[in-house]
């Protein structure tokens, strides 16, 4: 089981940068957009949604894989 | 994770004094909820007060008090109160978000309209709603901490789950007062005045849970750590700054309450958008599908609960988010067939069309007893259709999101037993007001946004059944949730190991 947790943890922060990317592109359009309700809601999935998906995911990912999940 | 079975005497309180803290708590908690809701439940008459589209600075004021209130305010609630409780104490921390909470919604009520004061009133407004925000961010973290810390050794699950039936019973009495208020004053006056009465009288019911809180002592794992001199000095530091607490955090947000957010917003909020805007179904008649829903839902947060004191909290947790994974395209399918005339029997020579002042009305009856609307404007407008379920539709609509709120209480019902003894005493107020207001407020909190947006996406690419795209984002962010969970997450029983 522990070796699962550590290999999913490459996964995991796989997830996140790929979520991350997607996230971006998907807001930078929305920034553009001519509507205010969608430049808003742009603004806050690029600010907060996608460092929380990326950064949590990225962080988690590693710690799993650096064993810190492991069961002793 | 450690199980014990012995309970030290301090956490052996008699029964009455379980109740009256599970009801001090209860009550403040579920009023800061109704609080919350009751400006979201009249955002349409609030936007017409205070927000008109006509003057753009207040347009920019109104999605702004949409999103920070909802997502970006309330995590730092968590940090500011969490830190305050942990500091000072739960009872003094979760009475100040009271007050705050309390206030705020009060203030909203007496604040004058845009036409009277121009822009400071929406400026006053957006503040407000931002005090809210916080109040609700440092809230929910004391009062579940409150309760769990007085629960005897086994039965958290159980006596947190009475916490965790207030947010879903403050959306309850808050569609229940506007609907009252509304029928009470008649629909014009409310929208001219009687939209206040709900804000107004927050005052009295937060008057008499503070009256209620004040008597109430603080709790007894709290009490025991400042006596011992063991409360953190530094509990952001402690933590977020240290890896073996922050590895936690980040487990409870993607292995817990990130799924817990997205199930809770799209079996009650995303259903009841889904039942007005794809569905069409009739303002009032929607409001009380959902309204039945969670009046019969409710008792389920509390079996969960108590369920997790005999099975664990990860199985029930787990099994709400694979549920949704698995079953939200056929419920939302379902719901969307039950409103759609095309599936229905429509009664010959009961259609009928007048058309005055430029305005084309239609209507339309259907053997099941649906009736069918629809008000075209002008020809180059789209015309705004209404349809009024009949008794059949009523209830199958009714059952098909009362599935979705027992999915709810599944995920929702042993959370707060969950991350309570996830994290210690010495930090516990701030180590889970985070996670839960990340996973809740963010993660939950975007889900009709995001929905939404992604149903816009599928129609202008024309995807078939584009009303049902919508529905990617629970279900993927649910199904990492679910997955993290299976494979990182302890089955926690009675787990006190930080106590």
């Amino acid at each position: 089981m522990n070796s699962i947790k550590r290999l999913f943890g490459l996964l995991w922060i796989a997830l996140g940068l790929y979520v991350g990317y997607d996230r971006i592109v998907d807001s930078v359009s929305k920034i553009g957009s001519e509507n205010l309700e969608n430049r808003i809601f742009g603004w806050v999935v690029l600010l907060v949604l996608t460092p929380l998906i990326t950064g949590g995911l990225c962080l988690f990912g590693y710690y799993a894989f650096k064993g810190e999940y492991d069961e002793r | 994770m450690k199980s014990s079975a012995s309970a030290p005497a301090i956490l052996s309180p008699v029964a009455s004094s379980i109740r009256s803290v599970i009801a001090a708590s209860s009550v403040g908690t579920l009023i800061e909820w109704y609080d919350f809701y009751i400006f979201g439940s009249m955002a349409t008459i609030i936007s017409t007060q205070f927000f008109p589209k006509e003057n753009p600075t207040a347009a920019l004021l109104s999605t702004l008090a949409t999103f920070a209130a909802g997502f970006i305010v309330r995590p730092f609630g968590a940090l500011v109160f969490g830190r305050l409780g942990d500091l000072v104490g739960r009872k003094y921390t979760f009475l100040l978000t009271l007050v705050l909470m309390g206030g705020s919604t009060f203030l909203i009520g007496c604040v004058p309209t845009y036409d009277a004061i121009g822009i400071a009133a929406p400026i006053l407004v957006l503040l407000l709603r931002l005090l809210q925000g916080l109040a609700l961010g440092g809230e929910y973290g004391g009062a579940a901490t409150y309760v769990a810390e007085y629960s005897p050794i086994g039965r958290r699950g159980y006596f947190t789950s009475w916490i965790q039936t207030t947010a879903t019973l403050g959306l309850f009495v808050s569609l229940l007062v506007i609907l009252a208020t509304r029928q009470s004053v008649g629909v014009a006056a409310f929208e001219d005045w009687g939209w206040r009465v709900p804000f107004l009288l927050s005052a009295v019911l937060v008057g008499v849970s503070i009256y209620i809180r004040l008597r109430m002592q603080e709790s007894p794992l709290f009490q025991k750590l400042k006596a011992e001199g063991k409360t953190s000095k530094n509990p952001l530091a402690e933590s977020f700054g240290k890896r073996e607490n922050l590895k936690m955090v980040l487990l409870a947000l993607l292995g817990a309450t990130a799924g817990q957010g997205v199930i809770w917003y799209t079996g009650q909020f995303y259903a009841l958008s889904f039942i007005q805007k794809a569905c069409n179904v009739e303002f009032v008649q929607s409001n009380y599908i959902l309204v039945i829903a969670l009046a019969i839902a409710t008792p389920g947060f509390i079996l969960f609960g108590a369920l997790s004191d005999r099975i664990g909290r990860k199985p029930i947790m787990l099994l709400g988010m694979l549920l949704g994974v698995l079953t939200y395209r056929p419920i939302y399918q379902a719901m969307y067939d039950v409103s759609d005339p095309s599936k229905k029997t429509e009664i010959p020579g009961q259609t009928l069309t007048s058309a005055e002042a430029g305005s084309v009305t239609t209507t339309k009856a259907f053997t099941d007893g649906t009736t069918w609307k629809s008000v075209q404007k002008s020809p180059t407008d789209l015309p705004k259709i209404t349809v009024t379920l009949g008794t059949p539709g009523f209830w199958m609509m009714m059952g098909l999101v009362l599935i979705q709120v027992i999915y709810v209480t599944m995920v929702y019902g042993p959370i707060a037993a969950f991350l309570v003894e996830l994290f210690p005493t010495r930090i516990r107020y701030t180590s889970m007001s985070l996670p839960y207001h990340i996973g809740n407020g963010v993660f939950g909190g975007l889900t009709p946004f995001l929905a939404t947006a992604l149903v816009e996406k599928a129609k202008s690419s024309g995807t078939p059944q584009a009303y049902l795209e919508g529905l990617w984002y629970p279900i993927l962010v649910a199904a990492v949730c679910f997955t993290i969970g299976l494979v990182y997450l302890s089955n926690q029983r009675t787990n006190t190991q930080h106590d």
